[in-house]
């Protein structure tokens, strides 16, 4: 597989020449040329991760990977390649899943929903030529996976996001319907369109799948509302790291296991019973005997923050170390994830980061730092 | 007094054998939001291209390194205290040590104001 080779020149994306015309600091990312924050007014990323916790944001995203899984084998092969429980997957209720190994190591993480012909799952970018790969390499005939290349995914992103939206998607139903995790077709400005209650920021807001050819003139329009700032890679980053959420190729890779990671949920009751998926005997074993490792938040003192890498100590044994660390604008201060030894994972634990032969006085902390603000079904909008 | 610019995005007033160092303009933009620096302690004995400083933005750490040689006067504690400073006022208030120079010869190497802004211009 030759999923890590880097082409040498960033490939544009559709919505290249859009955000360069506003303003966008353009940098290689998962091998595409990609926004990490805008210049002028209202840009860098500190306004932006504020704009997006006040108004709404809007985040190309368009690097993920965007697959159909079809045919009449499609449901068994996902089984076998998932631990997810495809009977309890309604139709409109898309899930988070994992890609594991045999050793329950983690390959990619995604979201799978169920359309009319077929299951859509939706990947992380600098992983979809390898899951594709992993993908192909064990589909039965039966089941065919198509790279939806033609399209682009755009997240609104904040507690304005449904309102601009509600203006301009049309559906069988309205777009108030959604709750978070729920998704729909959708008619927006003309263009069909995928929409779901879904994002990685920690607020409410959507996930839109639209053509390519259509990208463009629907981040136009939506960035014509006054709620609505585009929003560029570095606040995508430190909104996720205040919601405690882990991302893929840091706080997630294939030496942790869901169970550390804290994503034992995503492993569906009825499959951590079965079996039939790849890990399913390491992750019974894991949550049988506990895990060696857990995923944690540290909170900092002081404003040095801990980079990914830091090493964790508690007196002068190093327990853990940081796999993602910044600085949280709406808190003031350093914030990391990290792992730790299980013995040094309870909230309140303190530990020492070591940065630039510095040590800085942490404590282990619940995520997230920021509560989420997702619309929960039976809220009332 | 004079200013010198280095191909490292730094700028140095010399006034006599007083260098005071900063983080040009552009620098600052490149790294955006900071949110932390520390700076060399009076007494600090710096070679040309030692690690002096350390500047943080939101997303990344950043070391600066003497352009010059010579031995610290003074740190900004001001940016220490207020790091926004250095995005806000990156060639005034910003500024991070000051220095007495080891080596005005090193001077020579240096751009002036016209020539850093041909280099800013080739990186368009």
């Amino acid at each position: 597989m030759s999923d890590h080779d880097t082409p040498a020149e960033a490939q544009p994306l559709p919505l290249d020449e859009w955000h360069r015309a506003r303003g966008a600091r353009m940098v290689p990312f998962a091998g595409y040329a990609m926004p990490v924050q805008y210049t002028g007014p209202g840009g860098g990323i500190v306004a932006e991760h504020e704009w997006t916790r006040s108004h709404a944001g809007l985040f190309d995203v368009s690097h993920m990977g965007q697959l159909l899984l079809s045919g009449e084998r499609a449901e068994a092969a996902l089984e076998a390649l998932l631990p997810i429980d495809l009977r309890t997957l309604e139709p409109g209720a898309p899930r988070y899943s994992l890609l594991l190994d045999e050793d329950a190591g983690i390959i990619d993480d995604l979201i799978v929903a169920r359309w009319e012909d077929g299951f859509f799952i939706v990947v992380n970018g600098a992983t979809k030529h390898g899951d594709i790969a992993h993908f192909e390499e064990r589909l039965p005939a039966g089941a065919t996976l198509r790279h939806l290349e033609d399209r682009a995914l755009l997240a609104l992103q904040g507690p304005a996001a449904f309102a601009v939206l509600d203006r301009h998607a049309t559906g069988a139903t309205p777009l108030s319907t959604l709750s978070f995790m729920r998704g729909a077709h959708f008619t927006l400005a003309g263009t069909a369109a995928w929409i779901s209650r879904t994002g990685y920021t920690g607020e409410d807001g959507f996930e839109i799948s639209i053509p390519s050819a259509k990208a463009a003139s629907i981040a136009e329009l939506l960035c014509s509302e006054p709620e609505v700032h585009p929003i560029g890679l570095g606040a995508r980053d430190s909104l996720r790291l205040e919601a405690g959420l882990p991302l893929y190729g840091h706080d997630l890779d294939r030496t942790t296991d869901p169970v550390s990671a804290g994503l034992g949920w995503a492993i569906a009751r009825r499959r951590r019973a079965e079996g039939g998926f790849p890990g399913h005997a390491p992750i019974a074993r894991l949550v049988e005997q506990g895990p060696a490792w857990r995923r944690v938040g540290l909170s900092f003192d002081g404003r040095l923050p801990a980079r990914e890498g830091a090493p964790l100590f508690a007196g002068d044994a190093e327990v853990g170390r940081v796999t993602s660390g910044g600085f949280s604008p709406t808190l003031g201060r350093p914030i990391a994830m990290a792992y730790v030894d299980a013995a040094h994972a309870a909230p309140g634990t303190p530990l020492t980061a070591e940065v630039r032969g510095r040590r800085l006085e942490a404590a282990v902390t619940p995520l997230p730092f920021v509560p989420h603000r997702y619309h929960r079904q039976g809220a009332s909008r | 007094m004079t200013r010198y610019f280095t191909q490292e995005h730094e700028w140095i007033d010399v006034d006599g054998d007083t260098a005071t160092i900063g983080i040009t303009d552009h620098a600052q933009s490149q790294l955006g939001d900071i949110v932390f620096v520390e700076v060399p302690k009076p007494g600090a004995v710096l070679a040309k291209g030692a690690e002096a400083a350390v500047v943080e933005s939101v997303k990344a750490a950043n070391d600066v390194y003497a352009p010059v040689s010579g031995t610290v006067t003074e740190g900004n504690g001001a940016i220490e205290d207020d790091p926004a400073l250095v995005n806000s006022a990156a060639e005034s208030e910003g500024w991070f040590f000051r220095l007495t120079l080891a080596d005005p010869a090193e001077l020579d190497g240096l751009m002036d104001a016209d020539a850093y802004r041909d280099l800013l211009a080739s990186l368009d």
